[in-house]
């Protein structure tokens, strides 16, 4: 009989911080002390709190440990293990108290993300063994109609960005015409700051799998396919694993569960494109052509993969299927708001304490969370934006931090629910140079078959250059608008569709910083170079010189020993390093250029 | 193994093009795709070679140039340029005498950068060949390639 289970977080993040080295250590002590046989450890997915890897969490009483080291192994295993006293230092906060007790958890609705960090996602019996592949019994005990109804009834929308209503995408498929169907598993995640997609399939990866069976039966597909970023090696490799046991339990392949229904899943792998997340430039990537999108209609539903009726959802989409059918749509309706329904895996990033990601029920707050379930943003910062949806989506200012996070509310404040990366920002971000920045990621990804997409991004990444090199006008913002405008509406794919929310998000709502950038040829924020200069207090100087000897420009002048020292500004180039290089803080970011 | 008994490892569908084009660039120690291994692939798929090359060359993974035995691929995405990115990119380029799309002239390491990751809570963050590095910094960054230049 075991007496203690040890999860340790084997998720990428974890893994890049060393969870590996963590685990052969508590092996070894665990063999060294005579306790293989009581303690056994489990390399799960991903726990969510990612900055504080690698974690632990020892059952049965909860106990959660953070940002281990491969030498604190002996002392967990003799301290807690064999004395029964939690080593204090490694615990989250210094706090003793459970796992589900800690804020950061504690807001938290885990449906999707349940056996993320519970499970051993290498064995299929583990996922089995809390009720795996249940969710698809039931859905073959009932009609495929009936099955698209529950999920019609649980309002379940689709989690990749657009919130389409999945049901009813089901029932396109279902409708359509064609003896030969396909489900297609999009997890080409590729929004930047977006990391759920990941989480799931290192962590959980039997609920993809059995989400597309169900969807499968519901649809009439006997083939499925997962088309994954080739980014994501370890996920793959999971995946690969999963197929494979599912195959052998017979949840997989000719016949399913000895019914009458047949479906199996092939894996199909990117090559580093994002517009492959596009779903008309998935089709594409999987029959092994540029993924380049094409106009809609038809629909992938009507003509999809192979010319044939083909169903897409995302792999988020896809792990709340069978909780939907398991729990009823009921249930899962009650989750959540009026028309969003359930819960959404946000992945927090930027300047917010707890990094990581996070499961809450639709229609919180943004407030509740970034600043209760997210700490906020760290000491001594102040928050300034939050950047949600990625790429497609916006920045909003701290006034409307209480908007519910659902999709209609994000979009009628110019953000959008995407993938659910959410980026905070603190005063030290210019928004300019954000909004700049994701278009310049827009405008790299754009496939180029379209021309407002393909010239459209440069033409504003242009203007955007314009004002944070100081050489913008007035007129620019109303040329920025315009070409918005036109991109928005012109573009072929969501991918140049959305692209100018950035910039009109921040236009909408940081207009001021535009303007100091084009009136003061000044960046507030002090980030682009071209709009600041350096400035030596002459009260705080010192005269040690090191400044002017860190200077690559020759643009310091100053004798040893004599203070002040001065910076000629028309030499300067701006790059810091005297303000690195002075002990005594005398050296001064300022907002504004001086010739 | 022989690049043909390679190919013919997978079915002669062109839905296989991508993994095949991985497994071959994977098998070439420079990490690229030459022309024969184009050619090959057009002839076992039976797609005219034109159509090999133009896929090729739309996803950035594929490389039609030598690279180095190890691809450092340094994420660029807001969550880690926020992080501090850059001056990771400052001591990659200074410690390998190299900028971002070019090769060391002993040809252990290529630069480029990569889209997200995927561990922005780990940010910033960058992948040598199928291992993700996270939480790092420019003497972090030092150290790591000194562990692969010891290992060769």
């Amino acid at each position: 009989m075991r007496r203690l289970e040890v999860l340790l977080c084997a998720g990428t993040a974890c893994l890049s911080s060393g969870s590996r080295a963590v685990r052969q250590a508590l092996i070894e002590a665990l063999s060294a002390h005579g306790l293989t046989q009581e303690v056994r450890v489990v390399e799960t997915g991903c726990m969510g709190p990612c900055e504080l890897g690698p974690v632990l969490l020892v059952y049965p009483e909860g106990t959660f440990y953070v940002r281990v080291k491969p030498e604190d192994a002996e002392e967990i295993v003799v301290e807690h293990f064999l004395k029964g006293r939690p080593v204090r230092r490694l615990l989250w906060a210094g706090e003793a108290p459970p796992l589900k007790e800690l804020d950061f958890f504690a807001r938290q609705k885990k449906v999707v993300l349940a056996n993320c960090g519970m499970i051993d996602p290498e064995e299929i019996d583990e996922y089995i063994a809390v009720g795996g592949y249940e969710g698809l019994i039931r859905a073959l005990e009932r009609s495929p109609e009936e099955v698209i109804e529950e999920v019609k009834r649980a309002g379940l929308r689709g989690r990749g960005g657009a919130g389409f209503p999945t049901g009813v995408k089901w029932e396109l498929v279902r409708k359509a015409p064609g003896a030969e169907k396909f489900v297609v598993c999009n997890a080409d995640e590729g929004d930047p700051g977006a990391f759920m997609d990941r989480a799931i399939l290192e962590g959980d990866p039997h609920a993809v799998l059995e989400g597309m069976a169900i969807a499968a039966y519901a649809v009439g597909a006997r083939q499925g396919y997962i088309y994954v970023r080739a980014e994501y090696p370890l996920a793959i490799q999971r995946l690969e694993r999963a197929i494979s046991q599912a195959r052998s339990y017979g949840l997989l392949g000719g016949e399913v569960l000895e019914t009458g229904f047949s479906f199996d899943i092939e894996l199909r792998m990117g090559a580093g494109a994002f517009v492959c997340g596009e779903e008309t430039a998935l089709i594409a990537s999987i029959e092994g052509r540029r993924g380049e999108p094409r106009p809609r209609p038809p629909y992938p539903a009507q003509a999809g993969l192979w010319g044939k009726p083909t169903l897409i959802n995302n792999v988020e989409t896809l792990a709340n299927v069978r909780h939907i059918l398991l729990q009823g749509a009921d249930w899962f309706s009650s989750l959540g708001t009026g028309t969003s329904k359930g819960t959404k895996v946000f992945a927090l990033a930027g300047q917010v304490r707890n990094t990581g990601l996070v499961e809450v029920p639709m229609g919180i707050t943004l407030r509740e969370l970034i600043m209760e379930v997210g700490g906020g943003v760290p000491e001594g910062r102040r928050f300034k934006a939050v950047q949600i949806g990625g790429p497609s989506g916006g920045c909003l200012p701290e006034e409307l931090l209480d908007v519910p996070v659902d999709y209609e509310s994000l979009r009628q404040h110019g953000a959008i629910m995407g993938s659910g990366g959410v980026i905070v920002l603190d005063d030290s971000a210019c928004m300019v140079n954000v909004a700049k920045f994701f278009l310049e990621f827009t405008a790299d990804e754009s496939c180029g078959k379209c021309t407002p997409c393909r010239v459209g991004t440069q033409m504003m990444l242009g203007l955007l250059s314009r004002i944070t090199s100081g050489q913008g006008t007035e007129q620019d913002l109303d040329r920025l608008e315009e070409l918005a405008e036109l991109v928005g509406s012109a573009s072929l794919c969501g991918l140049g569709q959305t692209a100018p929310n950035p910039v009109l998000s921040t236009l909408r709502y940081f207009r001021d910083e535009y303007l100091a950038h084009i009136h003061e040829r000044a960046c507030p924020a002090g980030v682009c170079t071209a709009l600041i200069h350096y400035r030596i207090d002459p009260e705080a100087c010192r005269a040690c010189d090191l400044c002017r000897r860190a200077c690559p420009s020759g643009a310091i002048e100053g004798v040893p020993g004599k203070p002040p020292y001065l910076i000629h500004h028309r030499l300067c180039i701006r790059c810091g390093a005297c303000q690195a290089a002075c002990p005594f803080g005398a050296v001064h970011k300022l907002p504004g250029r001086k010739e | 193994m022989d690049k043909l008994k390679m190919v013919q490892r997978f079915p002669r569908s062109r839905d296989r093009l991508l993994a095949i084009l991985h497994e071959l660039q994977r098998a070439n120690p420079r990490n690229y795709l030459t022309g024969e291994d184009l050619r090959l692939v057009a002839q076992y798929l039976d797609l005219p070679l034109s159509q090999v090359h133009d896929a090729v060359t739309f996803y950035s993974m594929f490389s039609l140039v030598p690279r180095g035995r190890h691809i450092i691929r340094l994420c660029d995405s807001p969550p880690c340029h926020l992080a501090g990115a850059w001056s990771l990119l400052a001591a990659l380029q200074e410690e390998l005498g190299i900028r971002v799309g070019e090769t060391t002239p002993d040809g252990l390491f290529t630069l480029e950068f990569t889209s997200c990751l995927g561990v922005c809570g780990v940010a910033p963050a960058m992948m040598i060949d199928d291992q993700v590095y996270g939480n790092l910094n420019p003497e972090r960054v030092r150290e790591i390639l000194a562990g692969y230049r010891e290992a060769g």
